[in-house]
């Protein structure tokens, strides 16, 4: 319930306050974004099955976000951020179908 | 990453649906409080990064074969444009050239203006001269010896001279009228004062050689003063007026 209003909250804020992306972030933001998406339905999928756990929740999240970026940030330094980016996006991407699915076996049971 | 630990897949008491009931109860304690901080952090960095999508450019989400299109489009219309700027400045070249030769026409137009001015009279001159001066009180002297002083001065280069208020120009004439003379249709009366601009030794020469202006005048029992002058100025002026019948004849 708190997650689902905090999110309406960032949301809200956002919209509200327009921040302007600083430069140094654009390249990481949506990457970190997807990576954060992902762990929110990990964390969605662990709820459903009755084993979420905060501390898990806070870790995953944070670790995602900040290893997507890392790596964005080695891709670019190596000339292949673009690629990398990509390829993350999709890593990212097939995670969280997998865990819709899961989410959707337990909503929908099918 | 993956929420599903395996030892503890087992045994779900609750269905999914349940659970995510129990879990929409909001409860302020901890782990609620932490994933909701944390959702924010994710809405808030999501409408973010999707503003900043919607400020940038299209080109960078435009697909190769589309920027190669824009690249070629703006090429060709800062081709386009430079041909334009290099007409307007050749434009501008052309009329700042003119530009320049009508202020150096006008230049010298002024220059020659102030020459013939003085020539003709309608600009007041002022420079070393002599003055001569002809009392005259029982108004005797006549038209052939101001005319005369007057030639007399141009001999020796006088270049700018008025009799009393009169310039005297190429058209200037003189006439004997019953008390002094008339001198371009303007009555003039004794005492004579002729003003001369010029080198004023030669001039001062000029009206005092042997059988000259001065001597003329004495021959009439008068007396005419000459005096040179550092600095003279002559103010009367004439109206120039265009000639009626003749016309500037073209150069051969």
């Amino acid at each position: 319930m708190i997650a689902a209003l905090g999110l309406l909250v960032g949301i809200g804020l956002g919209l509200l306050l327009q921040p302007a992306v600083p430069l140094w972030l654009q390249p990481y933001l949506p990457i970190a974004v997807v990576a954060a998406l992902d762990a929110v339905f990990g964390g969605l999928r662990a709820l459903l099955d009755g084993i979420f756990d905060d501390k898990v929740f806070v870790v995953s999240f944070l670790s995602n976000v900040v290893i997507a970026a890392l790596v964005v940030f080695l891709g670019d330094q190596l000339g292949v951020g673009s690629q990398l980016t990509t390829g993350i996006v999709v890593v990212l991407g097939i995670r969280i179908f997998a865990n819709a699915a899961a989410i959707r076996r337990h909503l929908l049971k099918a | 990453m993956t929420h599903v630990p395996e030892e503890q897949k087992a045994v779900p008491v609750l269905t999914g649906r349940a659970r995510l009931r129990s879990a929409m109860v909001p409860r302020a304690n901890r782990r609620q409080l932490l994933a909701g901080v944390l959702c924010a952090v994710l809405g808030f960095g999501a409408v973010t990064q999707a503003q900043s999508r919607d400020e940038a450019s299209v080109l960078q989400t435009a697909r190769q074969s589309d920027l190669i299109q824009i690249l070629d489009a703006q090429s060709q219309l800062a081709e386009r444009l430079e041909d334009e700027l290099a007409d307007l400045q050749e434009a501008r070249d052309a009329f700042s050239s003119d530009g320049d030769q009508q202020l150096l026409a006008i230049d010298q137009a002024l220059q020659r203006r102030e020459v013939l001015g003085v020539l003709a009279g309608t600009l007041p001159a002022r420079g070393p001269g002599v003055s001569v001066t002809i009392a005259d009180p029982d108004n005797v002297v006549t038209a052939t010896r101001i005319l005369g002083t007057i030639q007399e001065l141009r001999n020796a280069g006088a270049e700018a001279i008025q009799v009393n208020d009169v310039r005297v120009v190429a058209t200037t004439y003189f006439v004997d009228a019953e008390d002094g003379l008339v001198v371009d249709g303007t009555p003039v009366s004794a005492p004579y004062r002729i003003v001369a601009i010029g080198e004023a030794s030669t001039l001062e020469t000029a009206m005092g050689i042997p059988g000259g202006v001065v001597d003329t005048f004495a021959t009439d029992g008068l007396r005419a003063a000459v005096a040179a002058e550092i600095e003279v100025v002559i103010d009367s002026l004439r109206v120039a007026e265009a000639p009626e019948y003749a016309r500037p004849a073209a150069d051969s």
